[in-house]
């Protein structure tokens, strides 16, 4: 697997070593790498966060923290995690990298948008951590009127200024993208030709085209009330707070499907590739991830239930809640059954894809739950919707960044990354994030209501195992920062396809030239070509 | 036409300079698509608080300068004439010519800013902004104040919008003149023929929701 | 430690039946996937002598197969879920209303008897109850784990809720909405006794009018009696104001056609937005209430006019 070459002499990293040669790119690889550097420092930060608030609810009576700054805690941990870390993470560092690589193209369809967007992204994350130095907010990231527009005292309209600059970031990536996969695919490239991670990255940019322009007005109409102290969300003055819920949650209902959608995409191409097979009707996982893009802006309501909508309403969302998880079911049984008859190596880009399978489905049959009217009007702002939502954005999403980085990190920085500590730091995530996260379903279905400081202290048990599970956790995901940085330094070089596996982005060196390609490719092949292994011939003789 | 060789060349990532402008048209109508659910949020609002305020917005939508409002009409209308013959002229090849209708087309989108911040004063002289000692009448106070909201957000978001177009037709206008466009190299204008006519389409929706709403009976 | 949320209402154990059947269904779904990821990941791990030849290529009869499977399924959960959902929330004729008007960080309780409490909640075991919900300030949630309900106090509109307690003891109440830095001790109990116990409780709480004669208070202290008559009669001569006997949960019609249930809502908004509903055959002369009667008064107001409406058979 270690295909020792000598570095390239040119490559997109050598091509201008200066400052402002990175800071004024055009070119949608190092515009990956800016952007790879900026999340992770927001992970880290909302990480921090996720570790005080473990460590408060040791506790029950929640000692560590005073209940404000708790509540500030929480806030901070959403909206980084939220709007700066899930949101963008695989589309704008793996997708970045890798979508005109797959496409046989040059670069995006707009480079000088793509940087545009970056520094749109990081001027609006420079704000918002301005806000949280300066004190933060208690709104929670869900920013729910009267408390965020009357009541509140904290920097609700800094901190929704920065998300509402971000989320222009999040438009144009996604406009950069639709029209690329559109207008700069290879000849021969149709779109059944397509990789899945394609397909789920055009689904993802559909979402994010048309659902943030809306997260923007909302915001918009938030932080104008809380200046100007206008009712338009204020009961006392005709305005009515079910608005807001309606109008924040028609984003970002289909925002958890811009963070989940990337993470599909990867996971098609590491079972494929280290299944040496291709991905189990191709077709039907192909259309699901457009399907869940549609059906999810339809939802929107089932984070409502409770709030006061309509009997008629709960209904129709209900239903349309249930079919909405069975393209993803679709996809979990595709990719496993791809497994059949594959060669499967374990390598540590499929541990995570393997893992990534198993908890996203345990959270998505907890969102059957969820679905079910009469049981979520129970669990409904307990622990359990925060065990379903972790188990999803941090078992399935988290753990799909984290193959993609480890699939791809040959190609980004044409070095191998030491397999052995690899696998170590995939399987104690594994561990920890269940450690972490289980007995949160378990305490929440006991009735532990959410964004609470402190709680009956019956609950602690069940806290106690998950705080632990959380310093398994941080130990782990800080494993990845040590051998991954050691392997820039002292990796052993890679080959153009360390992995043997199919994709046009294999067919270019690692790292790739600022050119992408030297000639444009010409497209012939099915995807995930793999050949099939023969049969076994018929009994030979002996002798 | 001095620049324009340099001009004729693709982008690295196109092939030809074809692509390069069908690209770039794609670009813009996906942009607008993102725009139209943006103003779509606040038209929303519009929609719920009107039909819950019927007698508080047609009292509201009287109170209107309507004379600004149809002037502002005509205006932004003709100045989409101007850019419609900017983006043909660029197909014909007349960069002077071109350079004039694009100037027009600023020119008159000027007119209506200068309009509207004139219509914002006398606003605000009436005591009609939210915020700023607003002044409601009688039983539907808070309604009408609900309706003086969205009129600014409304009229404030188009008219940052028109703010960006006019600067970008004014910076296009001064290329024109010095012949940066021609047959082969006309997406740029087409493309802010685009986007002019889009902030035009929203001012046709804004204007009778705002100025007409009370005055038909 | 404690694996099993207490069941305390009638509405309860259905409910567990419910989650136990998605549980199940869930675990099996789960440990099938499961199962099945780690025998192909070892029978089939690179370079075992397990036959990798005759990959499945008509791949359609599996899709349909668990498409259509899933979709059964998750149809029969979503009938089971919402007839589960419709009938909790069905209130039982004669249920027992009882006040709740949420604050930062308080839940203030009033029985129709007029006693009142903070955070606990005393019921009767067996009698339906109808809690109807108002906030102050910002959005709470009535939880109560042990009886499968929560409802949202919105401020601005009335919710309600209902169940039936079926189990003695002393259940947790929390706040479930946040709602600000002491959200987390907004709650308290619920305690759920014998009725007769009930009755001493009540009767030796401290001495107060019961909420429909706090509420005929108000009722003439607001002015009320001054259009709609000193006993909710009605009024047909220079000022014509519409009977209130006789009136609370029966149809209303009104002058745009619509005709619509008098429950807490529509006295909530007729007495806060009279000009939102006209009644048929009135003129829009009542005046608005809004910003003169706090929430708590509202409900005391609302609870004297439904008293008017259960005591009376309905006037022609």
């Amino acid at each position: 697997m270690s295909d020792a070459t000598a570095a390239p002499e040119r490559s997109y990293l050598t091509e201008g070593l200066t400052i402002r040669s990175w800071l004024l790119t055009r070119d949608h690889k190092r515009i990956a790498l800016l952007y790879f550097a900026t999340i992770t420092l927001f992970f880290f930060i909302g990480g921090a966060a996720a570790t005080l608030i473990r460590l408060n609810l040791v506790d029950p009576a929640g000692s560590l923290v005073s209940a404000d700054t708790y509540n500030r805690l929480f806030t901070m941990h959403g909206v980084v995690m939220v709007w700066f870390f899930l949101i963008p993470s695989i589309p704008t560092t793996l997708g970045n990298f890798v979508l005109p690589l797959m496409l046989g193209a040059r670069d995006l369809a707009f480079p000088r948008l793509n940087l545009l967007s970056w520094y749109l992204f990081i001027i609006g994350g420079a704000v918002t951590l301005y806000a949280l130095a300066a004190g933060g907010l208690d709104t929670g990231w869900t920013f729910y009127t009267p408390f965020s527009t009357l009541y509140s005292n904290g920097h609700v309209v800094l901190a929704v200024a920065g998300i509402f600059l971000t989320g222009f970031s999040s438009i144009l990536t996604g406009l950069n993208f639709i029209i690329t996969i559109h207008t700069l695919r290879a000849p021969g490239m149709g779109w059944y030709r397509l990789p899945l991670f394609v397909w789920s990255l055009y689904a993802t940019s559909a979402i994010l085209v048309l659902a943030t322009p809306v997260l923007a007005i909302t915001l918009f109409l938030l932080a104008f009330e809380r200046l100007v102290h206008v009712g338009i969300f204020d009961p006392k003055l005709g305005g009515d707070p079910l608005l807001f819920q309606h109008l924040f949650w028609f984003y970002s209902h289909p925002a958890v499907y811009i963070m989940i959608l990337p993470g599909m995409g990867v996971v098609s191409e590491l079972i494929a590739a280290f299944s040496k097979k291709p991905v189990f009707g191709y077709k039907f996982v192909a259309w699901s991830s457009m399907a869940i893009a549609a059906v999810g802006f339809l939802v929107w309501g089932h984070h409502m239930f409770v709030a006061g909508e309509s009997v008629y309403a709960a209904l129709v969302f209900s239903l349309l809640s249930f079919l909405v998880a069975v393209p993803s079911a679709i996809k979990v049984f595709n990719w496993t059954a791809t497994l059949h008859k594959g060669s499967i190596a374990w390598d540590a880009p499929m541990l995570y894809a393997l893992a990534f399978i198993g908890l996203f489905a345990m959270g998505g049959v907890t969102g059957l739950f969820l679905a079910a009217l009469a049981i979520d009007v129970e669990v409904t702002d307990t622990y359990f919707v925060v065990a379903h939502f972790h188990y999803i954005m941090v078992g399935g999403m988290v753990a799909a960044y984290f193959g993609g980085l480890h699939y791809w990190w040959p190609k980004i920085t044409g070095r191998l990354y030491p397999e052995y500590w690899a696998r170590a730091a995939a399987i104690l995530i594994f561990l920890g994030f269940n450690l972490t996260f289980f007995p949160q379903y378990v305490v929440g279905w006991l009735g532990m209501p959410r964004r609470y400081h402190a709680y009956p202290p019956e609950f602690q048990v069940w806290n106690v195992l998950s705080s632990a599970g959380a310093s398994i956790l941080a130990l782990a995901y800080l494993m990845p920062i040590f051998y991954l940085g050691w392997s820039l330094l002292r990796g052993p070089r890679a080959g153009a396809n360390p992995w043997g596996a199919t994709g046009l982005e294999w067919q270019t060196s690692s790292p790739p030239p600022a050119e992408n390609f030297a000639t444009t490719p010409t497209v012939t092949r099915p995807p995930y070509d793999y050949p099939e292994p023969a049969a076994e011939p018929a009994a030979l003789p002996r002798g | 036409m001095a620049d324009a060789s340099v001009t004729l060349r693709p982008e690295p990532q196109f092939g030809d300079l074809g692509q390069q402008r069908a690209t770039a048209l794609s670009g813009m109508w996906l942009f607008l698509a993102t725009e139209v659910l943006f103003f779509s949020g606040m038209l929303t609002a519009y929609f719920l608080y009107r039909a819950a305020n019927p007698e508080g917005f047609a009292e509201a939508g009287r109170d209107t300068e309507l004379w600004i409002g149809a002037v502002n009409t005509a205006v932004l209308l003709t100045s989409s004439e101007f850019m419609a013959i900017a983006v043909n002229r660029v197909e014909h090849c007349h960069p002077r010519l071109l350079a004039r209708m694009l100037g027009a087309t600023a020119a008159l989108g000027l007119v209506f800013m200068g309009l509207k911040a004139l219509e914002y004063w006398l606003d605000y002289r009436h005591h009609l902004v939210p915020g700023l000692d607003f002044v409601g009448k009688g039983a539907h106070a808070h309604a009408q104040e609900l309706f003086w909201i969205l009129y600014f957000c409304l009229t404030g978001v188009h008219a940052l919008h028109l703010t960006v177009g006019i600067t970008l037709v004014l910076i296009f206008a001064v290329k024109a003149r010095r012949g940066v466009f021609s047959r082969s190299y006309g997406a740029p204008i087409e493309v802010l023929g685009l986007y002019w006519h889009f902030v035009d389409i929203v001012w046709v929706f804004l204007y009778p929701l705002i100025y007409l709403t009370g005055r038909s009976s | 430690m404690p694996l099993l949320l207490p069941a305390g209402s009638s509405q309860s154990h259905e409910w567990n039946y419910l989650f136990l059947a998605l549980l199940l269904l869930s675990a099996a779904v789960v440990l099938a996937v499961f199962a099945l990821i780690l025998v192909f990941a070892i029978r089939y791990r690179r370079g075992s002598s397990a036959t990798r030849s005759g990959w499945t290529r008509r791949t359609t009869r599996w899709e349909i197969g668990w498409t259509s499977a899933t979709c059964l399924a998750f149809l029969a959960l979503f009938v089971w879920g919402t007839d589960l959902y419709l009938r909790m929330r069905q209130p039982a004729v004669d249920a027992l209303p009882i006040f709740v008007v949420g604050k930062q960080w308080m839940w203030k309780i009033e029985h129709p008897g007029g006693q009142r409490e903070i955070d606990t909640l005393h019921l009767p075991l067996g009698v339906p109850v109808r809690v109807v919900l108002a906030s102050e300030d910002v959005i709470h949630s009535f939880h109560i784990p042990a009886f499968r309900v929560t409802q949202d106090a919105v401020p601005g509109r009335f919710t309600s809720l209902a169940f039936t307690p079926d189990r003695l003891g002393r259940f947790h109440l929390f706040c479930t909405e946040f709602c600000g830095t002491e959200h987390a001790a907004m709650g308290g109990s619920v305690v759920v006794m014998q009725p007769k116990d009930y009755e001493a409780w009540l009767a030796s709480q401290p001495p107060e009018a019961t909420l429909a004669r706090q509420g005929a208070a108000l009722y003439r202290a607001f002015g009320c009696s001054g259009c709609h008559g000193a006993d909710g009669e009605g009024q047909e001569g220079t000022v014509r104001a519409p009977a209130l006997r006789g009136l609370y949960g029966r149809p209303v019609p009104l002058s745009d056609g619509r005709t619509i249930t008098a429950d807490e809502r529509y006295f909530r908004d007729s007495i806060l937005l009279p000009r939102s509903e006209i009644v048929a055959g009135y003129g829009p002369i009542m005046p608005s209430f809004s910003g003169q009667i706090g929430e708590e008064d509202l409900m005391t107001l609302i609870a004297y006019l439904e008293s008017l409406g259960r005591a009376d058979s309905p006037q022609p």
